[in-house]
């Protein structure tokens, strides 16, 4: 046990010592890392927050129906129960004709002549039902009572019913924009992750060609093959955490830069102001994501690249 | 401690085995002095031990181990057991002395206290005390081949091979080198010395092994040397 430890404890320093010396020739390997792991970070960040934009729309979207003001209060109160028996409705309630006006009244406190005015015709708003959808891509059987005749003869001819179509309109378009980030985003990370961990197989294998009497003379000496395959692994886990850190400053840069000082809270369909709250809120996750990745790109190519060149030569 | 059988080596089929059934004893604590012009194998035969070559056929027997038996995974502590001095050295040339033989203890686990210990004193053994700091490039030809047999002996192996330790060597520092070796060997470590030095040979007054063509021509307790 004392010796495994002691065994390690070379083992790793020596890796820091040529990590110390190579860092300038692994440049091009940290490089496509990096772009490698801001790549995973931009996507996740941005992902999570058009997820949020879309729930945030989506919890808006109701479906108002306006009742005539002959309706009378059973009437209404079987229509409510029976949209609360479907499956499709989270939730369902009434607005009365008194808080329509109140909160109608509310919205244009500004606007003494329309109050006015509104105050002469006696109440001219409807009482209505508000219903609020599990999915609003998913409302056939919502429709489906409401065009029933039983239904419709209750409704006010003049505001019918309204479905908020604007509103579903650019839940779609944010859907779609997310998943097609996503697949592009899957895509991108896979070919740069392929390409780093390629680069890292050059460099490693330069440094192994570098050293090759050294590692020929280990050999000699009976090291075992972890004893010389480890400093190259533990160098390469270090180019996958320093190409970490450096992912996570730069999107931090890039989130500080386009909240402040852009001024602008949001780039295209992105809600910057939440993105960076999410950046921030989950940083340690982040981070701690990043790291695995980095470490796990660095050590699998570090140990694909030393295979070749530490099998016992024993040719019949 | 060295046991040969009918050994056979061969690179390819239509070349002529560059050994051709090779039996070869040799006792522990011996001291054999394998002699003959290059290219007649004794490198090869060198190789098969270290098991930097594997013979095509024949059994290989050392300190205990059959060769046939032993797996890739093993090598190394193999290797361990057998302490190999090189006619180029073959020192790290970014180590000095001292670092150059802890080196050997280090790629087995020893501690840093012990090797901090056991190094000052295989240097002593080799005459190179007062050297520890000095870079190899700051050696002459015998005190570089000095440090490598301080570092082929650290671990105290039961074998000690020496692939032609002197041949870059000058007659003065050769016998440096050879006594160092007639010193391990008092202390009960088996020698193995290849050598084309016929004066080396016959002034050691030892077990003398010719190679010719891949076979033994002559294995005699003491024996005059011509090439």
């Amino acid at each position: 046990m004392k010796h495994r430890f002691i065994t390690f404890t070379r083992i790793v320093r020596t890796g820091a010592y040529n990590f110390a010396r190579n860092t300038w020739l692994a440049m091009a390997a940290m490089a496509v890392m990096v772009v490698t792991l801001t790549i995973i970070l931009f996507s996740l960040v941005t992902s999570a927050t058009f997820n949020h934009t879309v729930a945030q729309i989506a919890n808006k979207i109701n479906i108002s129906i306006y009742l005539n003001d002959s309706v009378t209060d059973k009437q209404r109160d079987d229509l409510v129960s029976q949209l609360r028996a479907l499956p499709e409705v989270k939730g369902v309630s009434y607005v009365s004709k008194d808080q329509a006006l109140a909160e109608y009244k509310a919205a244009n406190a500004g606007n003494k002549d329309l109050l006015t005015a509104i105050d002469e015709t006696g109440n001219p708003l409807p009482a209505s039902i508000q219903v609020s959808p599990v999915d609003p891509g998913k409302i056939d059987q919502i429709q489906k009572v409401l065009n029933q005749p039983a239904t419709t003869q209750l409704e006010d001819p003049q505001a019918g019913t309204s479905y908020s179509g604007d509103r579903k309109a650019a839940i779609d378009k944010i859907a779609h924009a997310t998943d097609i980030l996503k697949r592009v985003g899957v895509i991108a990370v896979l070919i740069f992750a392929l390409i780093s961990m390629l680069i890292i197989f050059n460099t490693i294998q330069m440094a192994i060609f570098n050293r090759r009497d050294e590692l020929t003379i280990m050999r000699l000496l009976g090291a075992s093959t972890w004893y010389i395959r480890g400093p190259f692994v533990v160098e390469s886990v270090f180019y996958g955490i320093l190409s970490a850190l450096i992912s996570i400053v730069l999107i931090n840069t890039l989130f500080v830069v386009a909240s402040s000082g852009l001024k602008a809270s949001s780039l295209g369909l992105l809600d910057i102001n939440y993105a960076n709250t999410y950046f921030r809120s989950n940083f340690w996750w982040l981070l701690t994501m990043q790291l695995g990745v980095g470490i796990v790109i660095g050590a699998a190519s570090s140990v694909i690249a030393t295979r070749r060149y530490l099998k016992f030569k024993s040719p019949k | 401690m060295i046991l040969l059988d009918r050994v056979t080596k061969s690179y390819g089929r239509s070349n002529s085995p560059a050994l051709d059934r090779i039996s070869l004893h040799v006792e522990p604590k011996e001291f054999v002095i394998v002699v003959g012009q290059s290219g007649a194998g004794k490198t090869t035969l060198l190789r098969l031990l270290t098991r930097e070559e594997r013979q095509t056929s024949g059994k290989i027997i050392v300190g205990g181990v059959d060769y046939d038996k032993l797996r890739d995974k093993d090598i190394p502590l193999l290797r361990r057991k057998i302490g190999v001095v090189f006619q180029d050295f073959k020192l790290l040339p970014n180590k000095n002395v001292f670092e150059n033989v802890a080196f050997a203890l280090e790629i087995v686990g020893m501690g840093n206290h012990e090797i901090r210990h056991t190094v000052p004193r295989v240097l002593d053994i080799v005459n190179l005390k007062g050297k520890e700091k000095n870079m190899p490039m700051e050696l002459s030809g015998g005190e570089r081949q000095r440090v490598a047999i301080a570092r082929a002996i650290v671990r105290q192996p039961k074998i000690l091979i020496a692939d032609e330790p002197t041949g870059n060597l000058d007659p003065k520092h050769a016998w440096d080198v050879i006594r160092v070796l007639e010193k391990i060997n008092r202390y009960g470590t088996t020698v193995l010395l290849t050598t084309h030095n016929q004066e080396i040979v016959n002034r050691l007054k030892r077990r003398v092994v010719t190679i010719k063509g891949g076979k033994i021509a002559s294995d005699r307790a003491s024996a005059d040397y011509k090439i």
